[in-house]
Parts: C-alpha cells; sequence; structure tokens
C-alpha cells in the first residue's frame, strides 16, 4: 500500500448527472459530507467549512458527533462539469489555534465515469508523504479512545479490505 | 479527511521515551530481526539479569510499543508493530473516513 495516496472505488446506482450534482453543489456535498459550507464550489475557491454530523446514515453520523464544530478550510482545484472536481486541504487541520497555511496540503479528487448500472465513482487524496510525520502522529493524539480506538479501526478497515484499495 | 480533534500534545511522548535508551533500543532491534522471542533468549549473550531485562520489556510494553503473548508454558515478546507505522496507520484511519463518507454518498444518491 502507497503511504501517499488513498484511492477508493465506489459504483454509485444513480444517474450520472445525479452523482455530480451531489459532488458540485455544496449544499449536496455538504449535507452527505458533514459540512456546513460558506457558499457555492467554483474554481479557486476558499471555502470554509463547519463540521456538522450528517445524518443520512445515523449511526455514521454519531460517529462523527465528537468532531462537531470542527473547521475545515479548503481551495477548489478543478472543476470539469460531469466528470472531475478536486480540491486541496490540510488533513487533520484541526486545531483553530494553529496556522496551517504553511504547510503542505493534500489534493482530493472526484473523478467520475460511467459503468454498467451507474457511476464508478473514484475518489483520491494525495500527497501525505509530504505531511510532517509530527502532524501524523496527531491524527492519533487526537483520538480519544487511543490505541485501542486506533485497533477498531484498523479491523474494521481490515475488514473492508476486499472492497478498498489503499 | 480532516475529522481530527484538537490534539493534546501527550501520547507520542512514551513512546520516545521508551525508545530513549540503548538497552532498549538494543532490545527492540532483536525484536526487528528475530522476530518474537522468550525472555531466556533474549537474556542470552547479555549481561544483564532477566529481571533486569524484563523491566525494560515492562517500560516498552506500557508504551505499547511491544506486546507479550504466550505460547505453551512460555512468554514471547514482540513488537507492536503497528505502533511502529505511524504513516500506515494514518493513511488507515483516513482511508475509514473515507469509507464512511463515501457510504453516505451512496446513501444520498440511490433512492
Amino acid at each position: 500500500m502507497s503511504t501517499d495516496k488513498i484511492e477508493k472505488k465506489i459504483l454509485l446506482r444513480a444517474p450520472r448527472a445525479r452523482v455530480w450534482r451531489a459532488i458540485s453543489d455544496s449544499t449536496e456535498f455538504g449535507t452527505w459530507f458533514g459540512l456546513k459550507l460558506n457558499g457555492p464550489f467554483r474554481t479557486g475557491a476558499v471555502m470554509n467549512g463547519v463540521l456538522t454530523p450528517s445524518m443520512v446514515i445515523p449511526s455514521v453520523g454519531e460517529s462523527q458527533k465528537p468532531y462537531e464544530g470542527m473547521k475545515f478550510d479548503f481551495t477548489i482545484e478543478r472543476i470539469e462539469p460531469q466528470r472531475l472536481f478536486s480540491f486541496r486541504w490540510h488533513p487533520g487541520a484541526a486545531d483553530p489555534n494553529m496556522d496551517y497555511s504553511s504547510e503542505p496540503t493534500t489534493l482530493v479528487e472526484f473523478l467520475l465515469e460511467d459503468a454498467p448500472g451507474g457511476v464508478m465513482l473514484t475518489v483520491t487524496e494525495s500527497g501525505f508523504d509530504k505531511i510532517p510525520l509530527a502532524r501524523r502522529a496527531q491524527a492519533f493524539k487526537s483520538n480519544d479512545g487511543g490505541w485501542s480506538e486506533m485497533v477498531k479501526v484498523i479491523e474494521a478497515y481490515v475488514g473492508n479490505a476486499s472492497q478498498v484499495n489503499a | 479527511m480532516g475529522t481530527h480533534r484538537k490534539s493534546t500534545p501527550d501520547r507520542p511522548a512514551p513512546l520516545f521515551a521508551a525508545l530513549g535508551d540503548e538497552t532498549r533500543l538494543q532490545l527492540v532491534s532483536r525484536l526487528c530481526r528475530e522476530g518474537p522471542l522468550s525472555i531466556t533468549r533474549l537474556a542470552e549473550g547479555s549481561r544483564m539479569t532477566r529481571q533486569a531485562i524484563t523491566k525494560h520489556l515492562r517500560v516498552m510494553e506500557g508504551a505499547r510499543l511491544l506486546e507479550c503473548t504466550r505460547r505453551g508454558r512460555e512468554t514471547l515478546w514482540k513488537l507492536d508493530e503497528q505502533r511502529l507505522d505511524d504513516a500506515r496507520r494514518y493513511l488507515s484511519l483516513i482511508s475509514k473516513q473515507w469509507d464512511d463518507a463515501l457510504e453516505r454518498l451512496r446513501s444520498f444518491v440511490e433512492d
């Protein structure tokens, strides 16, 4: 597994225009992602988001609850209608007292392709190798459950390995 | 994804403290090279007593760097490799968050 990049593929049984709207419309994006955003997505726009647990799947929304109110800032990089949407952000940048602006960002890309029965969506997040190790470690420190929680996360991840290309 | 709470700077410290000792580093490097070992094997060729070695092993166990498992009557010490592999664990965490997010997207667009 690459340490620089995460890649996910998911077949969505919905029309391409529907999937595109869910990703490129900031209100719709916020609904499933769990973010309240400050405006529409436009190339070059700097978005400010506040985490608002998504209740699209209630049990998963519960797992976002501890992060409620957390701020996300990201910059829209590319919008190619019906095909590609990408932005850059600071992974794990959650501490409001920290200035992350000089740190490297990761690039998140959503790529849509037609597939039998729907749309194949590929999501990649890349650039992790440039993220300082200290910053990566914070992702674990911030996990209140500590190590045992982490193991659960890993088990869940390994359990899903058949549908995951990480 | 960035869904991480504001951190308190306390967790990596025990790990580094656990590694900040020549004897412990040597024990770790043997476990790296040779895989899980019993206290008897670890004490072989060492000038330290088993008791002293056990003390070091317990410190590292406390930092979750090592874990001990039983095999029959023997206790084996091994590295907790995930603890040593921050980069991958980090990606696993973020990867899991994407899995959750995409399941929400699926529910959202599929009727």
